[in-house]
């Protein structure tokens, strides 16, 4: 094993399902775990529904491989921020990324010192000075996620985007003071589900999509409609094939509350929040002239080593920021739960045999596969979208359907399921074994 | 080992019966079944990778 720990780059689901892995595979091995939020692992899907909601408490989103910080036995560095790397020098450079320089002072209110959510008492050495400080490592785990797209006037009071617990806080607040006009822009995932938790909640919701139908990167046409259609009997305004033009806000303060949303068809839509929901952008800044290569994401090899790293003291790269040659599907980055956990974990197993100079593990390919709820709809998708798809099972009218995704071979890459989970899941074994279409056809009839 | 499944946080994601099918069943009516609360010895990896992946965290062990 190589002198120094294996660094750990993001301390959300994917970097502590690596933590997770190398402890358990090596008892000894030096971790040291970064993340720029204050918080210790936290569950995001829950932010867009049950935390707005107010049916998950704060309490309750802490990820629960580390409900005992202390157990996981890692050197926790909360509140720092990668600012820089270096590979030939195996250093990575960090900075507290928090106003006032320490990482405890999360304002939240801790009903119970001992079990308090976000507050990380290890890390004051570093972040305390505000300084940058180098830490040299074996091997290097980058899981540092995406951030939101903003929209210009995104300064504005009043609009939002929802991506990390911070965000979720500030828009709960803002949902929880009374009933508001609230526009939500993008209807993907997490604009969909933020418009029906809202609406749920007795908002007046309106949606504004650019693309003809929702979740257009993911569903057909027919399926993205019934997603329009199932948020219209719910009383929300769906606007779709209509982008925006300005965010406006009807008074000259020093401090402005954005007012309307501005439409690239004329109209106008006067509101009192706005939620962004526009997709994210890869953590890479980090990582200019690095050596590393860069391109929508930190680009691997099939085993999730980043291009540019040295093979014996590999960078590896896990969850949303990376983005890897998969054996079946090509050049992919998978925004996406269920990836984190077990890209996290492989990332672990990949730097752990770098170090003791075993076999690299086979190349990384999973069967991607992810859900999403809005009102009492459940969607998954095992796989991934494909050009053409036939309906196999159900009526997409009863909105309990699935259906298979094809290539433009003819080969069936993908499979959506509504309503029908269990289909999901078989279909997702079906594609890892390498099914052919007519048998999934057969199976999930 | 006994398997405990919160079935307030349960969403029948299904993840769990792909890890264990001995284990844990989704049916047709889309809710979750658990087929047997004391897997034996054999079973005790595939229920904690149940476990470790279903994204409610909603089924916890008891020794």
């Amino acid at each position: 094993m190589a002198d120094g720990p294996i660094v750990i780059v993001g301390a959300s689901l994917a970097g502590l399902s690596a933590a997770r892995t190398i402890r358990r595979a090596d008892d000894n091995v030096p971790i040291v775990l970064i993340g720029d939020e204050p918080h210790y692992p936290y569950d995001r899907p829950p932010l867009s529904k049950g935390f707005l909601a107010g049916t998950t408490p704060e309490e309750k989103l802490r990820l629960r491989a580390a409900a005992d910080p202390d157990e996981l036995g890692v050197e926790w560095r909360l509140g720092t921020a990668a600012v820089g790397l270096d590979v030939a020098q195996r250093t990575i450079t960090v900075k507290a990324s928090i106003a006032g320089g320490s990482a405890s002072t999360d304002g939240s209110a801790s009903t119970d010192g001992s079990a308090s959510f976000g507050d990380s008492a290890s890390t004051k050495k570093s972040a305390s000075t505000g300084n940058a400080e180098a830490i040299e490592f074996a091997g290097l785990i980058i899981a540092t996620g995406a951030r939101p797209r903003q929209l210009p006037g995104s300064n504005l009071q009043g609009v939002h985007v929802l991506r990390s617990l911070d965000d979720a806080r500030a828009l709960k607040t803002a949902l929880d003071d009374g009933p508001s006009r609230i526009v939500v822009i993008g209807a993907g995932f997490i604009g969909a589900e933020v418009a029906a938790t809202a609406r749920e909640a007795g908002h007046d919701v309106t949606i504004v999509e650019a693309a003809g139908a929702p979740l257009a990167r993911v569903l057909d046409t027919d399926a993205g409609m019934a997603i329009a259609d199932l948020h219209r009997e719910h009383g929300v305004d769906v606007r779709l094939g209509v982008g925006v033009s300005a965010l406006q806000s009807d008074t000259v303060l020093d401090d402005p509350a954005v007012s309307a949303v501005a439409l690239d068809d004329g109209s106008l839509i006067e509101c009192d929040i706005v939620v962004v929901g526009i997709g994210v952008i890869p953590n890479t800044d980090w990582l200019e002239g690095s050596g590393l290569t860069i391109d929508n994401g930190i680009v691997c090899d099939d085993t999730c080593v980043a291009i540019g790293s040295d093979p014996e003291h590999p960078v590896v790269a896990a969850g949303d920021v990376a983005r890897w040659d998969h054996h079946r599907y090509g050049q992919v980055r998978v925004e996406q739960w269920d990836n984190g956990v077990e890209q996290g974990a492989y990332a672990g197993t990949r730097v752990l045999a770098a170090l003791n100079g075993e076999p690299s593990p086979d190349p990384y390919g999973p069967v991607p596969w992810f859900w999403s709820d809005q009102y009492d709809r459940k969607i998954q998708l095992a796989g991934m979208p494909g050009p053409t798809t036939e309906l196999i099972h159900g009526d997409i009218a009863e909105r309990k359907f699935v259906q298979l995704y094809l290539d433009s071979d003819g080969e069936a890459v993908g499979v959506l399921a509504w309503n029908r989970p269990r289909h999901a899941i078989q279909a997702r074994q079906f594609l890892a074994d390498g099914a052919t279409a007519d048998e999934i056809r057969t199976a999930l009839a | 080992m006994k398997v405990i499944v919160d079935f307030d946080l349960c969403e029948s994601n299904a993840i769990c019966m792909a890890a264990a099918p001995e284990v844990f069943e989704v049916r047709d009516d889309d809710f979750l079944y658990v087929l047997n609360e004391n897997p034996g010895a054999e079973l005790h990896d595939k229920v904690r990778e149940a476990v470790e992946r279903c994204p409610k965290q909603a089924i916890t062990l008891e020794d």
